[in-house]
């Protein structure tokens, strides 16, 4: 690229206590160029770009913005050179408008003039052609909405640089085209865009430029044109991946062991969160269940693990009605459960052994006191038997987010669950873990299990399950065999779109 | 006659109402602003307390010394420890990010132990209680026909009604600070990216806060009795902590939730007087305080607190 930079990061040091998450990462970035910054969770991704928007301070290193030495300690005097950011978790503030969002720490005057703030929001929305609705309340709003005005906010705010911390990872793929196309246009138009993401397919479609961030340092920057998915996973993670494959696609044809008939169930606010769900799992079958974030998705699981409430319906296991008989119940029947947030189903104070013995505690006690002997022993096998980087007495929440999944995983596998119900379960582990998680399911699912997975990210769906399907606020859209499953398709059903308009 | 002996009662009850929601409304204006930007300050009750007797005890002072504006320096005062008890409780729940119902409730604790060793220390321990001359009311309809004793009432009440509250909406709803504000006890780190500073938005709201909540005890000491004793507040601010959820932290609510208090207050006490039926005259005084029980319980279920209410923030 022989345009100027309008960033340089250079030598950018950061240490947190031990850890060092950018170690002298060099970063540069071209004016007008949509950039990518690749690498797994725990690369220094966002450590990096939370640094040049001021929300960590670097322990040395230096950054120049348009050829001028720049000094950021805030995000306002990001600001004031014309950096702005989109996080993950929108910055934003639910209860207050579109706009009192975007003029937010941004207004002239003590006195807001409300007519007048709307005006110029609406007109920011038609020169920078991303279409919001100034006076509705975000909360309101749709993610991929919330997003619009989070990149709107940057915009108003004179932003030449944004940065945009995995902005795919909430939108479902029609909106992901909507924002390509927006950031396509904002680059013709000048902006320099800093995308970070470790989804090489979309590194590969939007951006000019790759930095790959590996273990907090610079692994390389390579034109977006001259490099394929492969090589850039081999800059990621440093060899060879070597992904998981699921043998055979024909639909089982084992036994219907987990069945769920017209079931309903309300969400914390006493509105309805599941309605009419029906599903059969078979023995030996991966369902996966696909959908936007917040469409029942914890809910369906919830049910499942007996921790809510059936409203209507009934939910079996291999015709053992186990409608709200509680978890105890639930789990006697056969059901394992890798919930969704892994914080939440371990309990952090306590040891890795403990842990692996809290589902069953009874068959580690006499007469009431802890057997604290086969505890041990029952840990050091199960973490030799997965591999977890840990002993027995760690206390569990010192653990990686990969080492806390494995010991969910061996506390729930070692049982040889009949049923497995897994929600996100690779959500935030690196590269290494996935694979492991995912390769352990297959192997379940070799065995024979029914298991029903619960996922955010369509690829990870798409390679596992042998029958997907998708659930739009509380319901049903469709149910089809993976091999017909295209992501367009799939993407209008999670989007809302009855199955019948998607057409086959 | 029935009728015109109705009349005076309803319009004494008024005028009443008006008065006893006064304290009330500045402090719960006090708390709700405070409570806008993600901190409960349950240092009210003391600090309510605290501004009554510092108010107090400056006025009765400067009155020994025939300074003429002495209540007016009672009130400064006030402020002032006010303004020090909310950069106190700041300094707590925001810079040392420490539990903020541990940090009120000793603000609560050190205010009242403070206030009640100065009155000793200042006034001895005599058998009168010592006193002032306290703010006059302004009849301003004075002479107005039936209604007139409505409008009886001390300037102060009419600041916390005229300038006050249109002060408060207006800051809130209408000003870069109060945008900033409802941003900050709403989604710090959304603030924080936007480049406020929400360290320096939550000690301006806590030190404005705790003022209004000295300058409602001063009301008490300075202009309604003219006295201090110690059970001036007698739960005035726990009652502000109920009418601030009952109002949903917004100042035209907390207004009829005052009013609301200070009715059912009013209303006890002229039937006390009345003595018409055989019900101990305990009852009367708890009735206030069962009626914000009951409109909490019923206005205050599924209330929306603010997103980061309790919530200490730090750049992670």
């Amino acid at each position: 690229m022989d345009r100027p930079n309008a960033i340089e990061m250079r030598h950018i040091y950061k240490r947190f206590g031990s850890l060092v998450a950018s170690d002298h990462v060099n970063f540069m970035l071209c004016q007008g160029e949509i950039h990518a910054l690749l690498g797994e969770n725990g690369a220094g991704k966002t450590t990096l770009m939370r640094i040049l928007y001021g929300l960590y301070h670097a322990d040395s290193g230096e950054i120049v913005v348009n050829g001028q030495a720049a000094e950021i300690k805030s995000p306002k005097d990001a600001i004031a050179v014309g950096i702005g950011m989109v996080t993950q978790h929108f910055a934003l503030v639910p209860p207050l408008t579109v706009t009192e969002n975007i003029i937010l720490g941004y207004t002239d005057g003590f006195q807001i003039n409300l007519n007048e703030a709307h005006r110029r929001v609406a007109e920011a929305s038609e020169k920078f052609g991303i279409p919001v609705e100034p006076k509705a309340l975000v909360k309101d709003l749709s993610v991929g909405q919330r997003q619009r005005v989070e990149i709107l906010k940057a915009l108003y705010r004179n932003a030449n640089v944004l940065i945009m911390d995995e902005p795919t990872a909430v939108l479902v793929p029609q909106e992901v085209e909507q924002l390509f196309e927006s950031l396509e246009r904002l680059r013709r138009q000048g902006l320099s865009v800093i995308f970070i993401s470790h989804k090489l397919n979309e590194v590969m479609t939007i951006t000019d430029r790759v930095t790959v961030l590996r273990l907090g340092e610079n692994a390389g920057t390579v034109e977006t044109q001259s490099t394929s998915p492969p090589e850039l996973a081999r800059m990621m993670v440093g060899r060879e991946t070597f992904g998981v494959t699921k043998t055979a696609g024909k639909p089982s044809q084992g036994k219907i062991v987990l069945e769920l008939a017209q079931v309903a169930a309300l969400d914390n606010k006493g509105l309805p969160a599941l309605k009419n769900i029906t599903l059969q799992v078979r023995a030996g079958e991966i369902l996966g269940l696909a959908g936007v974030s917040g469409n029942g998705q914890t809910e369906l699981a919830q049910v499942l693990d007996g921790t809510r409430l059936v409203t209507a319906g009934q939910i079996k296991v291999l015709n053992h009605d186990i409608t709200n008989v509680g978890p105890e119940k639930v789990m006697a029947a056969g059901v394992g459960r890798i919930p969704e947030d892994r914080h939440e189903s371990v309990v952090a104070e306590l040891s890795v052994a403990q842990n692996m013995a809290l589902e069953h505690l009874d068959e580690f006690t006499r007469q009431g006191v802890l057997n604290k002997k086969t505890l041990l022993e029952h840990a050091k096998k199960l973490i030799a038997e997965y591999q977890i980087k840990a002993s027995p007495g760690d206390k569990i929440r010192t653990l990686s987010g990969g080492n806390m999944q494995k010991v969910i995983l061996a506390r729930v596998l070692e049982r040889n669950p009949q049923v497995i119900i897994v929600a996100q379960p690779t959500r935030g582990l690196d590269v290494g873990a996935t694979e492991y998680v995912r390769g352990k399911l297959l192997e379940q699912r070799r065995k024979g299990a029914a298991i029903l997975l619960i996922s955010e990210d369509l690829d990870e769906i798409l390679e596992l399950a042998d029958t997907i399907a998708v659930i739009y606020e509380g319901e049903i859209m469709d149910i089809l065999p993976a091999a017909a499953a295209e992501t367009e398709r799939l993407g209008l059903l999670m989007s809302g779109v009855k199955a019948d308009k998607v057409g086959a | 006659m029935i009728e015109a002996a109705f009349v005076t009662f309803l319009v004494g009850l008024l005028g009443a109402t008006l008065r006893v929601a006064t304290p009330l409304l500045f402090a719960t204006i006090g708390e709700l602003y405070t409570e806008r930007s993600g901190v409960l300050n349950l240092g009210i009750e003391g600090i309510m307390f605290l501004g009554a007797f510092v108010g107090f005890a400056i006025a009765a002072k400067s009155a020994e010394a025939e300074l003429a504006g002495y209540l007016w320096l009672g009130l400064g005062g006030a402020i002032v420890v006010g303004l020090i008890m909310g950069l106190l409780m700041a300094f707590f729940s925001v810079t040392l990010g420490v539990n903020q119902h541990v940090a009120g409730l000793g603000i609560t604790l050190l205010s009242t132990g403070l206030a009640l060793f100065g009155f000793r220390m200042i006034f001895g321990q005599s058998s009168v209680l010592p006193s002032i001359e306290p703010f006059a009311q302004l009849s301003i309809f004075g002479d107005l026909p039936i209604l007139g004793p409505i409008f009886e009432q001390y300037l102060l009440t009419y600041v916390a009604f005229i300038v006050l509250l249109p002060l408060a909406w207006w800051l809130l709803y209408r000003t870069n600070y109060g945008l900033e504000l409802r941003s900050v006890g709403e989604n710090p780190e959304a603030a924080d990216a936007a480049g406020v500073n929400v360290f320096r938005v939550r000690y301006i709201t806590l030190a404005l806060g705790a003022a209004l909540m000295a300058i409602g005890g001063a009301f008490l000491s300075l202009a309604q009795l003219g006295a201090f004793s110690p059970g001036i507040i007698a739960g005035r601010g726990w009652v502000c902590i109920a009418l601030v959820i009952f109002a949903k932290w917004d100042p035209i609510r907390a207004m009829w939730g005052a009013l609301l208090f200070g009715g059912v207050f009013a209303l006890q006490l002229r039937l006390q007087l009345l003595d018409l039926v055989d019900i101990p005259f305990e009852f009367f005084l708890a009735l206030p305080y069962l009626v914000t029980i009951a409109a909490l319980a019923l206005a205050g279920r599924n209330v929306a607190y603010p997103g980061a209410y309790l919530k200490a923030y730090r750049r992670e």
